[in-house]
């Protein structure tokens, strides 16, 4: 053919798409990505007095499993590498250094606690390297200014506690408040947010305050001494196995107050159950995940995708066990933002695709509720429900609330 | 009820000095030399492995300094203590303390959480001069327990900062060492190891040392024969608290964080196991005690992640069976063993010459 | 006063527990001089094993039979497999071994049970007593402890048997050279002591909830108990544990401002302080030892 200008400007646009066809098809990775495959690190508490929340790191794991058996994330597989910390932070930073340095994960992904959490952050942010849905309800992990490269998911505890203060006043405002608190981050941060909310009523309103130690055998004197503070309203910030002592001891001495239950510890099969549906009726918490074992959820398309999942690969897995379903829909959170990266598995790349989370809805969250992140707003999850239990299930009432303490 | 309360600590008859025992590895001579090649070895590992394994051998150093406090209470002054983890955890929060509200620089910390430590021992010493073996026991056990409720105190916490803990920075080398902070954090840790164990060693084999050591075996004669045991076994318990003080503000600048929950008893548990498997009464044998502190549960966990304690403790329980005196108890005994062996090689082969 | 007395009530419920662990750990202590760590998680993998019958369909008394029979045997058995051959290595060395036991049972539980809590039923039901000072059940753990100290009490003192077995832990050779099998005294000694921690725990699972973890608060209070009221004699075991109950209570709700956050802290200060003043516990025999 003559090299004429119609045939050179024909040629043109077919020129163009050959040469920008190799930067689409570029791949780019970091440590711990490759074409087959994406490393992900993971600390959880599998020994040690927090160790029941194992069954969270068991959950993810199978999760993986499944993912890679339906093909992986764009053609690759995940290894998801979990260690033992015992809930105990030099341990978790012996771990942490080992998967960053050692392994050389892409990222480090839901590690739960919060001193844990709060022993690596610096170093993680120093090395660059995405510590991303932190299992840690403490408001710190929201700071994209000062720490870029972590971020929540859960909805955090102050926001939680302040929906209840605002609850409080705007339904019991003459109430009289005990609390039941852990002595440690988690109950103090939650303590703090009710606080707040209750503004400069707290004074007034609580009037007794215990704390445990989660060594203490029960709670049932510090049960004792709060009803005897002639309370009649009972905020519980407990975990699941004291929440269901609490729950069983006060309807044991007589005590029926207006009863707060903190979200870590309402599932219906871990604590309600235990504790009796008797005494656990009328008690109020907040929610964004379905609870497994509540017979709203029968007929739900999400809950039986999710007990096929439990079926099949996690058979031995505990099927009342809330923490299962907080396991599954935060791993399905990340299977989507890595998709989102494509096969630009950089480390700067996961950040990015992890803080333009929009509207992203998943299958066990609350109808409703949806996962949102910016470049400012570190803070996935924001909103929760209230509901009430009626002896079966929990019933949800008013609207889905978005929490206060966020960017 | 046994007449005689049993001594905790008390080697067999096998002699602590290996020279007695007429080992050739004892010449003198051979131990300097023996010293200086491990020295040497250790010296060259940052250079040659990971910043990780630096990480983690720092870690080894500072439990096995941990673990020769705990040992020159009870190993060689025989008082019990289960509540190690509080001098541990006291050292670090000073540390902690000094380098993050008073920006200290971080080697004036560790004379500084060594006194504070040594001062709390001794005056913890002096009311558990009263009880004897598990009732002794029980109080530093109590101190344990109590360590972290402590911290966490709400009146305390602008200084401890409650439950939140404190964040510290690790030190860069200094005069512009072409080493990155793990390696001149490992090379610091080893030379502060050097010198606490040297001391250690001396104090062992001094006067003092054997009055100490007499305290233990023999607490009654001991005072019959003059040693003010009152005033001994408090400094003991002061000096094996400065110890573990200095290996927790070593801990601290090397995990960068201190709270409240990092040291429970349960870290005394670890302490203890470290020692007796090192060799109770050892001062070497603590290195070994470091290594299985911090390698063993990592090992456990590699092997089955569902029954990594139940490993664990297997391994212990086979580490116990086989050598019941620990790591040293075992090289005792395995020297001894080659000696006679020799000896009886040479008189037969004396024998068949004739 | 109506919170004194209520407090007091509730410490000793409480306290029932840690009499009950007390007991268990003095039993072994006066079996084999040696402060069994492991205690309290063979009293929680007995509870689990009585667990597993009643998921299994099986009523509670026999649940319960099997798994003090059981119990007694594993008690026998670990004696005969794990101590034996390290009696006589040091006692630091024995310690370790009791931890190891201690990880061994802890992690195995976690293993096949998982560490969800579980509700274990009570014979005893759970009505208020006494106008809601007690609950029934906290009422019969009382009892029950009571009883088996009554029980060892008469055995020790009445019976050949619990003579040979206190022979043999008092003087063990003088007791070969009159021909009692101490080696068998002390594993019956450690078959006995896993009994009761048998019967401990399935007492306090009811109140605590089973799980791998329950036994650790437990374990701890019941030492110290143990070592206040003296680790030579069940009974003040049996009191200490009761006191270490009704203390913390108090300590918690009566102190002004430290109290609540440091009631541990301060009932231990306590203990310690009673101990300066009786070195080997409240009711203990003092140890005299010849030059």
């Amino acid at each position: 053919m003559t090299l004429t200008r119609r045939s050179i400007l024909a040629a043109a646009p077919s020129a163009l798409a050959l040469a920008a066809l190799p930067a689409h098809a570029q791949k780019k990775y970091d440590t711990g990505a490759s074409d087959s495959e994406i490393k992900i690190g993971h600390t959880n508490p599998y020994s040690g007095p927090a160790s029941s929340y194992g069954v969270i790191g068991k959950t993810e794991t199978a999760f993986f499993t499944m993912i890679n058996e339906k093909g992986g994330i764009n053609g690759r597989k995940i290894n998801f590498i979990s260690y033992d910390d015992g809930y105990s932070p030099p341990k978790t930073v012996e771990q942490v250094r080992k998967l960053v340095e050692s392994d050389g994960v892409l990222l480090l992904f839901n590690t739960l606690g919060t001193p844990t959490n709060t022993a690596i952050h610096k170093y993680i942010n120093q090395k660059k390297v995405p510590h991303i849905f932190i299992a840690s309800g403490a408001t710190k992990w929201g700071d994209p200014k000062n720490f870029p490269w972590s971020i929540g998911w859960q909805p955090n505890y102050q926001s939680e506690s302040q929906i209840y203060a605002t609850y409080i006043k705007d339904k019991h405002p003459n109430a009289k408040i005990a609390v039941l608190y852990q002595n440690d981050d988690y109950g103090k941060d939650y303590l703090k947010g009710f606080k707040d909310g209750l503004g400069d009523k707290a004074g007034s309103m609580i009037v007794s305050e215990a704390p445990y130690e989660t060594t203490d055998p029960t709670v049932d004197s510090q049960v004792v001494s709060l009803k005897s503070s002639g309370a009649d309203l009972f905020f519980n910030i407990t975990i699941p196995k004291f929440a269901a002592q609490a729950i069983k001891k006060a309807a044991e001495i007589g005590w029926k107050p207006v009863h707060i239950l903190n979200s870590v510890s309402n599932s219906i099969g871990g604590v309600l159950q235990p504790a009796g549906f008797e005494a656990s009726k009328d008690i109020l918490s907040t929610f964004y995940l379905k609870d497994p074992i509540d017979p709203t959820w029968k007929d739900d398309s999400g809950y039986k995708e999710w007990v096929a999942f439990m079926d099949k690969y996690y058979p031995d897995g505990d099927k009342t066990n809330v923490f299962t379903v907080f396991a599954y829909t935060v791993a399905q959170a990340l299977v989507d933002t890595l998709k989102r990266c494509g096969d630009t598995l950089t480390r700067e790349n996961v950040m990015k695709q992890v803080a333009s989370i929009k509207d992203l809805e998943l299958p066990m969250l609350l109808p409703g509720i949806k996962a949102n992140t910016s470049a400012t707003d570190f803070f996935p999850l924001k909103q929760l429900q209230m509901g009430r239990f009626d002896g079966k299930a929990w019933e949800l009432f008013g609207p889905v609330i978005t929490g206060a303490v966020h960017a | 009820m046994t007449t005689q309360p049993k001594e905790i600590g008390a080697p067999e008859a096998v002699p602590l000095v290996p020279e007695e025992a007429g080992i050739a590895l004892a010449r003198p001579g051979v131990r300097p030399f023996a010293i200086g090649a491990a020295v040497l070895a250790a010296a060259l590992v940052p250079l040659l492995f990971k910043s990780f394994v630096t990480f983690q051998l720092t870690l080894v150093m500072v439990y096995a300094l941990a673990i020769l406090g705990l040992n020159l209470l009870t190993g060689f002054n025989g008082q019990f203590s289960l509540g190690h983890s509080a001098f541990y955890g006291i050292g670090a929060y000073t540390t902690a303390i000094l380098m993050d509200r008073w920006d200290i620089p971080y080697f004036w910390t560790l004379p500084a959480a060594g006194g504070v430590c040594f001062l709390f021992g001794f005056l913890f010493g002096l009311p558990a001069l009263r009880l004897q073996g598990l009732y002794l026991a029980l109080a530093t056990f109590a101190l344990a327990i109590a360590m972290p409720q402590i911290l966490k105190f709400g009146p305390l916490e602008s200084l401890t900062g409650g439950v939140q803990g404190i964040v510290i920075l690790k030190p860069d080398p200094p005069f512009g060492l072409p080493i990155d902070a793990d390696q001149w954090l490992y090379y610091f840790t080893l030379a502060v190891l050097l010198v606490m164990f040297a001391a250690a060693s001396n104090l062992v084999r001094s006067r003092t040392g054997r009055a100490i050591m007499a305290i233990r075996d023999h607490p009654i004669a001991a005072a019959a024969m003059g040693i003010n045991t009152a005033l001994y076994k408090s400094l003991t318990f002061g000096v094996s608290a400065l110890y573990t003080g200095v290996a927790g503000a070593l801990g601290a600048i090397a995990i960068q964080f201190v709270a409240p929950d990092s040291f429970t008893f349960l870290l005394s548990v670890s302490l203890l196991v470290g020692l007796v498997v090192g060799g109770v009464g050892s001062i070497p044998g603590c290195l070994v005690g470091g290594l299985f502190v911090l390698f063993v549960p990592n090992l456990s966990e590699a092997v089955s992640t569902g029954l990594a304690g139940a490993i664990y403790g297997v391994i212990l329980l086979l580490v116990i069976f086989v050598m019941p005196s620990g790591a040293a108890g075992f090289a005792r005994l395995a020297a001894v063993h080659l000696a006679r062996f020799n000896q009886a090689r040479n008189r037969f082969s004396d024998g068949r010459k004739k | 006063m109506e919170l004194l007395l209520q407090q007091v009530m509730a410490g000793l419920a409480t306290g029932g527990i840690y009499a009950c662990m007390a007991l268990a750990v003095v039993m072994i202590y006066q079996a084999i001089d040696h402060l069994n760590f492991a205690q309290g998680e063979m009293a929680m993998f007995s509870t689990f094993i009585a667990w597993q019958m009643l998921q299994w369909g099986q009523p509670y008394w026999l649940a319960f039979l099997v798994s003090v029979v059981l119990s007694f045997l594993g008690g026998i058995a670990i004696e005969r497999v794990l101590f034996r051959p390290i009696h006589n290595a040091p006692i630091l060395s024995s310690l370790v071994a009791f931890i190891a036991l201690f990880s061994i049972l802890n992690s195995l539980a976690g293993f096949i049970w998982d560490f969800n809590i579980k509700p274990f039923p009570t014979p005893f039901g759970n009505k208020p007593l006494l106008g809601a000072l007690i609950g029934t059940h906290q009422a019969g753990m009382i009892a029950v402890t009571l009883g088996m100290l009554g029980l060892l009490y008469l055995f020790f003192r009445g019976t050949r048997l619990g003579l040979a077995m206190r022979a043999a832990a008092a003087n063990p050779e003088s007791a070969r050279l009159v021909g009692i099998r101490v080696g068998w005294m002390t594993a019956l000694g450690w078959g006995m002591a896993a009994s009761i921690g048998a019967v401990a725990g399935m007492l306090i699972a009811p109140v605590v909830f089973l799980e791998p973890n329950m036994m650790l608060g437990v374990l701890l209070y019941g030492f110290a108990g143990a070592v206040l009221g003296g680790l030579t004699s069940p009974g003040g075991a049996v009191l200490g544990g009761f006191a270490v109950g009704v203390i913390e209570n108090l300590a918690g709700t009566f102190i002004p401002y430290v109290g609540r956050e440091l009631k541990l802290t301060i009932a231990l200060v306590l203990i310690v302080a009673v101990l300066m003043v009786r070195p080997s516990g409240i009711f203990g025999r003092r140890v005299v030892s010849r030059v």
